[in-house]
């Protein structure tokens, strides 16, 4: 595998990124718990693999601080021998990372077309309306973000709200999401709804 | 056809260990174990299953190219990452049937001589991976998994390896990078994973609903798998339905049934009042079908004569209330958001046929941008590492073909001509 006849494109001979990541966000060391959660992750892979636990070490940045910082990247660099570049390189490929401060809650509307189909434009809109929130929004007071997402696999079930990148809604009307909003801020995390599926529940 | 795969989706406990072991749970797996690994390789070709993520590609055959006489430890990846809009066959299977594919994981083991699967599943299913590490971890704890398994001295391991939103990461070289800690972009082949995968080892990489398929081969055989189907499109087949139709859903059915009994009979048919405009019958990569193309066998190759493709099966409906601009200009905007950026075509082409659909759609589009769109189409398809750039030219050299004269009247009237009630007023601007 190489691109050039000369050059070997083997993990030693990567070139590696001198750029350092900026410090931002408050000082960064995993909790206890998390810190155990992530050294059991790493021993799922070959141990000169250590890398492969990169995506699961920044859910659990962005599981305790809320978001990806620079000093939580810097953090998991040290943990699995990366540079902090690299770690930068792949938090910011995968949308399901924040880079930056998002609400408790983040509302995101799966707007690909079956969803679109089904009314999914309208979904958002009226969301957007309820919220006084344009798309990539966050509220004044922390409490929501509203953003857009692509396909989920859910479009059997459209369109789709996913709320803070786990729970689904499914079915949703324009004329519910007021509903929505308003349980959420109620009630919180209790009216996740989550998979339609699950007919045990 | 009876269901097979979704046989037990419907009742209570059905992902559960006991449920499982009721219904000839790891049974296929002994019968594998009994066997050879290169039988089990050969039982898989001569069944001539078909790989369901959607090139299609023969399993058997992707088992024998991974190089046998090796040092090097060998892999299976199980790709669960579904991410091609209009498709959702493996949420179905993951979440109420995830022994079924720990049981297929485990044959594809055995067949290429890995001892480790990994199963990349997209980081939005995270309500059913956590079903499944609960399942797996009872799995391991009676020895259906782990060392040993069922006493025969064959040891395996399974894990799920979360991913974090990439469509691209259903690609299978950009799975591989994924899983290795890095961004999900499609590598250079050759070498095909078969030889070079995961870590640099020889890899196969199957699809959830192929790897399901597995367990019910051993059982039943050759034979009965590809009665089911045409010629070489043997076996169940999970179709999934969705957008204008009255019950969308996943249904399982023989690749005879042709596309107008799925669409009609399978899932309800078009809304009352309504007709049906297009058809995308494999995923929102591949060429659109009209309505009077419906009567053929949805089998990956009757399909694939009548100009389009299987592919993962997703088959989304549209009616007449449907603006073609602006469905193509919906999915653009999809591959634009997802390209990975690795090849310039693809990346540069799809936000430029973004841009021309949007300005088309909005009646400022001008007549020329109509062949601007098919030229640029042309020039990211076929010329990208991976099939990404055909599947993000297609929606707009799809509509193009059949629907031209609905985007010179946006173009002439300086508006859209099809407004739908469920659009709506003004497009919300995109995803993050």
């Amino acid at each position: 595998m190489s691109f050039h006849p000369l050059m070997v494109y083997d993990r030693q001979h990567f070139q590696k990124s001198e750029r350092d990541v900026v410090e931002d966000g408050p000082a960064f060391t995993f909790t206890p718990e998390r810190r155990a959660e992530l050294d059991e992750i790493v021993t799922k892979y070959p141990a000169d693999q250590k890398r492969s636990a990169i995506l699961a070490a920044l859910y659990l940045v962005q599981d305790q601080v809320g978001h990806l910082t620079g000093n939580g990247m810097r953090h998991v660099a040290e943990i699995l021998d990366m540079t902090p570049a690299e770690v930068e390189d792949v938090a910011s490929y995968y949308v399901m990372f924040y880079r930056e401060p998002v609400g408790k809650y983040v509302l995101q509307v799966c707007r690909t077309l079956s969803c679109a189909l089904m009314g999914a434009e309208r979904v958002t809109e009226a969301l957007s309306e309820k919220l006084g929130l344009k798309v990539g929004e966050t509220d004044k007071s922390g409490m929501f973000t509203l953003l857009e997402f692509e396909c989920l696999g859910a479009c059997d079930r459209a369109p789709i709200v996913m709320v803070n990148n786990e729970h689904w809604h499914e079915k949703v009307k324009p004329e519910d999401v007021g509903t929505l909003v308003d349980d959420i801020k109620a009630k919180g995390e209790k009216v996740f709804t989550g998979c339609h599926l699950d007919i045990e529940r | 056809m009876d269901p097979i795969l979704t046989k037990y989706v419907r009742e209570p406990n059905s992902y559960t260990l006991d449920f499982f072991l009721k219904h000839q749970g790891y049974d296929g797996l002994r019968k594998a174990l009994a066997m050879k690994p290169g039988e089990v390789t050969d039982l898989v070709k001569a069944s001539g299953l078909r790989g369901r993520g959607g090139a299609g590609f023969p399993t058997g055959l992707k088992w024998q190219f991974v190089l046998k006489d090796t040092p090097l430890p060998k892999y299976i990846c199980c790709n669960a990452d579904e991410s091609e809009p209009g498709t959702f066959k493996d949420h179905v299977l993951m979440e109420r049937n995830p022994h079924l594919l720990f049981e297929g994981c485990l044959i594809g083991c055995w067949a290429i001589g890995a001892k480790v699967a990994y199963i990349y599943i997209r980081g939005e299913f995270y309500h059913v991976q956590k079903l499944m590490e609960a399942e797996l971890a009872k799995a391991y704890a009676q020895g259906y998994v782990g060392k040993n398994i069922l006493g025969t001295g064959f040891d395996c391991d399974i894990v799920i390896h979360r991913g974090a939103g990439a469509y691209e990461a259903g690609e299978e070289t950009a799975l591989i990078e994924s899983l290795e800690g890095k961004r999900a972009q499609p590598r250079i082949k050759p070498p095909f994973p078969a030889v070079s995968g995961l870590y640099n080892c020889p890899t196969a990489v199957n699809n959830v609903e192929t790897l399901c398929n597995l367990p019910s081969i051993l059982l039943n055989g050759v034979e009965w798998f590809t009665s089911f189907g045409p010629e070489k499109n043997g076996g169940p087949k999970l179709y999934c339905v969705s957008g204008h139709v009255k019950k969308p859903g996943v249904y399982e059915a023989g690749m005879k049934t042709t596309l107008r009994d799925l669409i009609y009979n399978y899932a309800g048919g078009p809304f009352d009042g309504r007709k049906i405009k297009a058809v995308i019958p494999g995923g929102s990569s591949v060429p659109i079908l009209l309505d009077d193309q419906l009567d053929i066998p949805a089998s990956f190759d009757d399909v694939a004569k009548a100009g389009s493709m299987l592919g993962s099966a997703g088959i989304i409906v549209m009616d007449d209330t449907t603006c073609m601009v602006w469905a193509a200009k919906n999915l653009l905007y999809f591959y634009k958001h997802e390209s990975c950026g690795k090849c310039t075509p693809c990346r540069e082409g799809g936000d430029w046929l973004y841009k021309i659909l949007t300005r088309i759609d909005n009646g400022e589009g001008d007549l020329q941008d109509i062949d601007l769109l098919v030229s640029i189409g042309n020039n990211i398809a076929g010329k990208t590492l991976c099939a990404f750039g055909d599947a993000a030219a297609t929606p707009a050299l799809t509509t193009v073909k059949h629907f031209r004269a609905e985007f010179e009247a946006h173009i002439r009237e300086g508006r859209c001509t099809v407004p739908a009630p469920w659009r709506a007023s003004k497009a919300p601007v995109g995803a993050h």
